[in-house]
Parts: C-alpha cells; sequence; structure tokens
C-alpha cells in the first residue's frame, strides 16, 4: 500500500499540487485522473521521487520514503517497476537487453536464468520473438509492452502508469489497460496509473483519485464516478456527446 | 556563479552511490570504443594535414638562408607537441565528442530514459557520466599521441615530396635540442582537456529540458563552453608548467 499525505508542489511560485492526500491500495488498479496540466503526472513524479514535495510525505507499506536518505530511497526504488509515457526505453539497446536491464543492475542472477525470466515477461505481455530487435524498430503498442515487460522483470511490489495510453489506438489502449490489470492482480502489486482515458477509468479504475487545478476533489471507484455530485468531475466524465446520454445510468 | 554551482554538485553526484566496478569496467570499455577508436579516423585526417600544412606555412616564412633548413621541421614538432595535438585537437574533441554526449544525454533527458534508471534505483549521472569522462580522460592522450606522430610524418610527407628540405635535414630537425618534457606538459594538458570536455559536455546534456530544439542547444552550447574552458585551462597550465 502506498499513502501519500500532505503533498503540495511548487514550480516558479505556481502553485501545482495542494495538500493531496490518500491511499493507494495493495492489488488494485489506482487511477489518479483529471484533465491535461491538473498536476497527474507532477503528483506521480513527487510519489516515485523523480521530484520531491514542497510539503508532505509518501509512504511506501509505512516507509518514509519522501524524507528517507538516499540508501534507503534506493532500496525502495528497487521495489518499483515504472512504465513511462513513451516507454522510455534504451535506444541503444535491444528489446532483451531492455528487459533484462533491471536484473543486469540489481541482482547477480546467472544470465540463463536472466534471459528464462527476461522470455518469461515477455511472453507475459504478448511479445515473443522480438528479442533481438532495436527499441526503434518496434511499434509504440509495443514499445508500451515492452514497457511493461522491464517494469514488472524485478517482480516489484510497485508498479508505476504514466499515461500508459497515450498514443495508443482505442483497441491497443484496452489491451494495455487490461494487461496492466492482470498483472497487478496476479502478482498483487500496488498499481498506480496516471490517465485522463475514459475507457480505462471506467475499465480498470478500481480506486480513483480525481485532481482538478493542483487539488483532489474526488476519490472513489469507477461505480461511483458517474454519480460523483461534483460538477467538475462531471465536466471531465460527460465531456462528448454519448457520455452526456449516458449521465445518471450505472455504468460499470 | 549558479551554473559553476550546480556544474560542482554535478561532479560530486557521480562519485556517490556507485555501481559495482565490473559494471563501469563494461561501460567504460564500451564509451573508450565509442570515444576513441572510432575517432581515430578523423584525428589521422586532420593531424596529418596539420603536419602537411605547418611545414609548409613555415618553410614559407623562413626566407633567410643564414637558418637551416632542418630548423623548419624543428619548427613543426614543436608546434605538434605544445600546441596543435593538444589544444587544436581538444576542439576538434570537443566538436566531435562533446556533442555527441550532451546530445545523447540530452535525448536520454527528453524520452525520460533517465528518469527510468533514476526510478530503478541508480544513480543516472553516475552510471552515465562517469565512463563517459574516465573514457574521455584515458582515450583522449592516446588520440593525442596518434595526433601528434601523424602531423610530424605529414610534415615529413610534404616536406620531403616537395622538396622544401631533405628526409635528412627533417629528421634532423625532429631529432634536434629535443626536450622530452614537452611530451609530459602535452600529455598532463590532454588529460585536463578530456576531463574539462567530457564533463561540461555531460552536464549541458544532462540537465536538458525541453524538447530536440533544446537538445540542439545542449549540443551547441556543450562545444562552445567546452572551447572556452580548454583555451582557458592552456593558458593556465602553460603558466603554472612551463
Amino acid at each position: 500500500m502506498i499513502k501519500i499525505k500532505n503533498i503540495s508542489k511548487s514550480f516558479n511560485d505556481k502553485s501545482v499540487l495542494r495538500n493531496i492526500s490518500g491511499e493507494f491500495d495493495k492489488g488494485k488498479t489506482n487511477l489518479i485522473i483529471g484533465s491535461s496540466g491538473t498536476g497527474k503526472s507532477v503528483l506521480l513524479k513527487c510519489i516515485v521521487g523523480l521530484l520531491h514535495p514542497d510539503t508532505g510525505y509518501a509512504f511506501y507499506d509505512l516507509r518514509n520514503f519522501t524524507d528517507a536518505d538516499k540508501d534507503v530511497k534506493s532500496e525502495i526504488r528497487r521495489e518499483i517497476g515504472m512504465l513511462f509515457q513513451g516507454g522510455a526505453l534504451f535506444d541503444s539497446k535491444n528489446v532483451q537487453e531492455n528487459v533484462m536491464f533491471p536484473l543486469d543492475i540489481l541482482t547477480k542472477m546467472p544470465y540463463d536464468e536472466k534471459l528464462d525470466r527476461v522470455n518469461f515477461c515477455l511472453k507475459r505481455v504478448g511479445l515473443e520473438n522480438v528479442n533481438k530487435k532495436m527499441a526503434s524498430e518496434i511499434s509504440g503498442g509495443m514499445k508500451k509492452r515492452v514497457g511493461i515487460a522491464r517494469a514488472i522483470v524485478n517482480n516489484p511490489n510497485y508498479l508505476f502508469c504514466d499515461e500508459p495510453n497515450s498514443g495508443l489506438d482505442p483497441q491497443t489502449s484496452i489491451l494495455i489497460d487490461e494487461l496492466i490489470s492482470e498483472i497487478t492482480h496476479e502478482f498483487n502489486i500496488t498499481t498506480i496509473i496516471v490517465t485522463h482515458d475514459m475507457n480505462s477509468v471506467l475499465g480498470i479504475g478500481e480506486k480513483i483519485m480525481f485532481l482538478h487545478k493542483g487539488d483532489k476533489l474526488w476519490e472513489g471507484s469507477n461505480e461511483d464516478i458517474t454519480h460523483s455530485g461534483v460538477k467538475e468531475l462531471d465536466d471531465f466524465v460527460f465531456i462528448n456527446k454519448v457520455m452526456k446520454s449516458l449521465k445518471g445510468t450505472k455504468l460499470v | 556563479m549558479k551554473e559553476f554551482g550546480r556544474y560542482m554538485i554535478f561532479l560530486g553526484s557521480l562519485v556517490v552511490r556507485r555501481e559495482t566496478f565490473i559494471t563501469y569496467y563494461r561501460l567504460v570499455v564500451d564509451e573508450c570504443m565509442q570515444i576513441g577508436v572510432k575517432s581515430i579516423s578523423l584525428f589521422v585526417l586532420v593531424s596529418t594535414f596539420m603536419g602537411a600544412v605547418t611545414t609548409v606555412q613555415t618553410a614559407f616564412n623562413l626566407v633567410t638562408p643564414l637558418v637551416p633548413r632542418y630548423v623548419i621541421s624543428q619548427v613543426v614538432r614543436e608546434m605538434t607537441v605544445l600546441e596543435l595535438a593538444p589544444t587544436i585537437m581538444a576542439i576538434i574533441f570537443a566538436g566531435k565528442i562533446g556533442s555527441s554526449m550532451a546530445g545523447g544525454l540530452g535525448t536520454m533527458r527528453i524520452t525520460e530514459q533517465i528518469d527510468a534508471l533514476e526510478v530503478m534505483g541508480i544513480n543516472s549521472s553516475s552510471y552515465l557520466v562517469l565512463p563517459k569522462i574516465v573514457a574521455s580522460m584515458l582515450m583522449y592522450p592516446l588520440l593525442v599521441i596518434v595526433a601528434g606522430v601523424c602531423s610530424i610524418i605529414g610534415g615529413y610527407l610534404v616536406g620531403t615530396l616537395t622538396g622544401i628540405l631533405t628526409p635528412t635535414e627533417y629528421i634532423m630537425g625532429i631529432r634536434s635540442i629535443f626536450n622530452d618534457y614537452t611530451i609530459t606538459f602535452a600529455l598532463i594538458k590532454s588529460v585536463v582537456f578530456a576531463f574539462l570536455i567530457g564533463s561540461i559536455s555531460c552536464f549541458k546534456g544532462y540537465y536538458t529540458q525541453g524538447g530536440a530544439l533544446e537538445v540542439g542547444i545542449a549540443s551547441t552550447e556543450a562545444v562552445t563552453s567546452s572551447v572556452i574552458a580548454v583555451l582557458l585551462a592552456d593558458y593556465f597550465l602553460a603558466n603554472l608548467l612551463l
């Protein structure tokens, strides 16, 4: 479980996040949603330590990550897997080397064992016989899958996904969402996904935090999202005609 | 001053939370291939022509018959060892390797590859930058030696083939009044220049923010700042060590 408490962050006196608190449950797909520029990615970066919050803390299973010294942070980070928006695969390495990279650096496993683990993870994300392809030779959807394989190769306790569907067609988006959800349940991981894709929200949002202009306005599940009573959230959810026509009905 | 402070903090970050020795060993060997081996042809080409041009120009300026012809190769040797090989090649090195380092790291930054390393618990600056600086400091002195040899050979070929001086005169000039400290001085300079080019270029690339345009700007700044630093260091080292 990850708990955040009173996280605030400003850039050049511009407040991006204000006193965000909440809990992200283990074995569930936890979503942080909101329009572009509401601070979702900043919050995620504060949680994983890529940004240091001005105030507040992130706790990983009761371990204070934000104020931990570098060695403790390093230890906790080795339990983290992260899928970046663009995949963030290493250009100079092929698919196999990319997925094997965390094992090369963080473990002393023999090569054959590492290769077995890499092949298992690639198979798990639906990719086979692409081991030797360079990152630049594969499609956007495949990059996301390789990114997921790399994120889970080290058996993480925590999985973070920054807009996993960006740039993907709706069909591939749903496949990626389902894959993340399955992996979360299968390996009992605490997963946090940042997204503004309503398909993801309705499809896999077991616990959802809604941000608006740097404030947390709502928290709940995808079952409750259509009758939250929060105007800003309604504006976000019922943005198109199809969704407007479904207002008031139970979607999940 | 703020930028200088950031640079010093950046240098400090390279030596904390290091990975295993074998990890660095592999990375340094890879970087040596990129930085050293793949630069040899350019260095050979440039330095050979540099030696050739120096020979022709020195001969052109030595109009008096009172100065023996072998002085031409002596001048070529001194210029090559003291300045052309370590300093002018440093500018070439900054243009080729410095811009490549800054561009590579800048691209890694904007495509979140550096963030990916950080999230894995790896000290990205140490992992990515330290091997580049170490490889630069190992390979650049070797490249300077290659450049020095090629420059003198270039001078020999042009000098003898165009009849400026005989092979005997050229070799006599190369060997006369030779102070071997100049070689030591050139190698000390090359190590310092390699450190400056490697660290400044990586610093510029590592802190790139924005997109493709900013990566280009970082590469340009890396070359500009490295060249200025090399020229300043050249002056101070000459004052200090000669």
